[in-house]
């Protein structure tokens, strides 16, 4: 059944796609969690959050318009101005850099030796703040996001494919390009943290908070550097996300799906992380292709990524690439 | 003056383990139930019960539940939703396939059933700890509402895909659907509150109780000094399901009457729960109520200060909501960890001082 077996090539390439966005939502878990032992539940807000801001930037919204025009009694909404999305970019880095600073000067900094489940419920926390945050400022109504990615179909792969098989694999531009994106990304992570100096502190703070702190490495500077780079991963992906899904609340439920990449992944590996999520990504769509909408009744990516960590946990509880955890008494 | 143990004497060993040993907090414990019992339900009205007690009532006893989990076992839990789902379904079921049989005995069942499903969900934290078990949790949840969305026989193959709660009553009292009296459906949450509150008091006062804390306190110590963790945390689970069950049951049957289950059961409920304990605070049964009255009455608090007062939109209210309690969830752990039942425990430690704090 070649038309069968070329519809399931084309569900398995979809897949992966969809997991490198998976992926690029565990990458800032993994970067904090490494770094500060504190599993961060607020990334996908955070991506929300810069997303929003982003669109915000651009469109010249004035932030707490709402809640200004409430409170005052005023009719203002936008600045009348537009950003070029380079710039908007960039100031939204900005943002989530002094996001950054604020989290670790009024949140962590005081929960230093808490429990990690402490520091999660923490988070928790955070991501409702932000949550609430983001929507009084720019509102909480659905935005489309355009930084000039490209969208559609991709022709030229279905022009091949259907001059080849016979049958014209559909697969979105957009996907193509956060995919580079997403590797680029990884790439730019891996020679920051082997190659520079920074990088190697970070590492250091990784591998051994006090030893760290005792060669001379500031752990309050790590960590915001840290977090601000995850605020830039959560940028991007929320750029990408964005672009495909508009961006609305929806886009904070990422981070839950983002939990069993980490989990098939391990916590502490980066690689682990683009792992899990292809792997992630491709199974939930050949579940649902193959078993879930013939025999289930479809809609099954909603948990199978979570059964799937479920049973590959109770036989490896460390992940594919995580550390052994090992118990002491 | 009030508030000591100094004259109290205990004569028998009853009465030196019983759960108020101060005899001023028995006291203020009867009067409180006399007034739960026999004030409220007289002066209580329609707009009162629905927005306030019933609520609260039900959301106490799904974070009785929870904390039985996670802040006596130690076992984070993310599927608190998931299970009052099955509670809530489960009771669906038995309300229209037994029309005849009581509603006590309904929502007792599907505790219990529940529980069932609990236990086999439980069955990986043997292997899993901490934050795995948390999103080994999430499986269920997400399982357990597509589940309830998918499979026809549970709804009844209704064309909505929604369960509607059908008129039942106990000893002749209307207790579910549109045309029931405020009290009754006040009194039938207050007795499954009291119950599961009176429960859980005296299960964690036990041998049970102290093996939970033993495996929360540190696992492998405890499995070294001869707990059973297959047992303890498996009851864990049995026991925090059976009250989240029904929880679930009361949630759909008595207060909404109809659900959709993924509005309803998904996964924000998980969190509200969640939050309820950690405000309350982790391990304390005390914690679980005054968390759940925090949680509940602070939207209401919000939409009449800033609705009514202020006349702000809604949906501005609602985010403050959310930042509220974000803020306060930070708050409260950067400043008191162990929440709302830390603080009535200085509280009484201070009263028990005064007026002479030396």
């Amino acid at each position: 059944m070649p038309e069968q077996l070329a519809f399931t090539i084309e569900v398995f390439l979809n897949g992966l796609m969809a997991g490198v966005l998976y992926a690029l939502v565990a990458l800032g878990f993994v970067l904090i969690y490494k770094a500060s032992g504190i599993f961060n539940y607020a990334q996908g807000v955070m991506a929300l959050f810069a997303a929003l801001t982003l669109v915000g930037v651009m469109e010249g919204q004035v932030p707490f318009a709402h809640l200004i025009n409430a409170i005052f009694g005023t009719e203002i909404h936008h600045f009348g101005w537009h950003v070029p999305a380079f710039a908007a970019i960039f100031v939204t880095m900005c943002i989530m850099v002094l996001f950054s600073w604020l989290v670790q000067r009024f949140i962590f900094r005081y929960l230093v030796g808490q429990e990690p489940i402490i520091l999660f419920m923490a988070t928790i926390g955070l991501a409702y703040f932000l949550e609430g945050v983001g929507d009084l400022m720019w509102g909480s109504d659905i935005k489309t996001l355009d930084v000039g990615l490209p969208q559609g179909i991709n022709t030229w792969l279905d022009e091949t494919t259907f001059n080849a098989l016979g049958y014209g694999f559909f697969i979105d531009n957009l996907d193509i390009v956060a995919s580079l994106v997403a590797a680029l990304l990884v790439a730019g992570l891996v020679i920051f943290a082997q190659y520079t100096k920074q990088g190697r502190a970070m590492r250091a703070v990784a591998d051994d908070h006090q030893a760290a702190l005792s060669v001379g490495v500031s752990l309050n500077f790590i960590w915001i550097l840290v977090w601000s780079l995850a605020g830039f991963v959560a940028l991007v992906a929320g750029i990408m996300w964005g672009a495909k899904s508009g961006v609305q609340f929806s886009l904070s439920l990422i981070a839950l799906k983002a939990l069993p990449v980490l989990m098939l992944g391990g916590f502490t590996s980066i690689p682990g992380a683009i792992v899990g999520g292809l792997i992630i990504g491709v199974g939930e769509k050949l579940f649902e292709f193959l078993i879930g909408a013939p025999y289930l009744g479809g809609a099954t990516e909603n948990w199978f990524a979570y059964m799937l960590a479920l049973i590959f946990l109770v036989f490896r509880p460390q992940g594919l690439f995580g550390e052994k955890i090992i118990e002491r008494v | 003056m009030l508030y000591r143990e100094a004259g109290d004497f205990s004569t028998t060993y009853p009465q030196d383990s019983q759960t108020f040993p101060i005899r001023f907090d028995r006291y203020r414990y009867y009067v409180v139930l006399f007034i739960a019992i026999v004030v409220v339900p007289f002066v209580i009205n329609d707009y009162w019960v629905n927005s306030l007690f019933m609520p609260f009532l039900i959301y106490a006893i799904a974070a009785i539940g929870l904390n039985i989990l996670t802040g006596y076992c130690g076992q984070v839990s993310l599927g608190t939703g998931g299970f009052m789902a099955v509670g809530a379904y489960a009771c669906y079921k038995l309300m229209t396939g037994f029309p005849e049989v009581s509603m006590f005995i309904h929502v007792l069942l599907s505790g219990l059933i529940t529980a069932a499903v609990g236990v086999l969900f439980g069955l990986p934290s043997l292997r899993i700890k901490g934050f795995y078990l948390a999103v080994a949790t999430l499986a269920a949840q997400f399982f357990l509402v597509w589940m309830f969305n998918r499979v026809s026989w549970f709804y009844n193959y209704s064309a909505s895909g929604q369960i509607n709660a059908p008129e039942r009553d106990t000893f002749g009292i209307l207790i579910t659907g549109p045309s029931t009296e405020a009290w009754a459906t006040y009194m039938f949450c207050l007795i499954f509150t009291i119950f599961s509150a009176v429960v859980a008091r005296n299960l964690t006062r036990g041998s049970l109780g102290r093996q939970w804390m033993a495996i929360r306190d540190m696992d492998i110590a405890a499995e070294i000094i001869g707990v059973n963790p297959l047992k303890a945390k498996l009851t864990a689970f049995a026991v925090s399901s059976f009250f989240v069950g029904i929880s679930g049951a009361l949630f759909f049957a008595v207060y909404l009457g109809a659900v959709e289950v993924g509005e309803v059961f998904g996964i924000t409920k998980s969190f509200i729960v969640l939050f309820m304990i950690i405000i309350g605070g982790l391990g304390s049964i005390f914690g679980s109520f005054a968390g759940a009255a925090f949680i509940v009455m602070l939207p209401v608090v919000l939409k009449i200060v800033g609705v009514d007062w202020l006349g702000w939109p809604t949906d501005i209210v609602a985010h403050l909501n959310l930042v509220i309690v974000g803020l306060l969830i930070v708050v409260f752990l950067i400043a008191e960890p162990h929440g709302l039942a830390q603080l009535w425990r200085v509280a009484k430690e201070k009263l028990r001082l005064w007026p002479f704090p030396h």
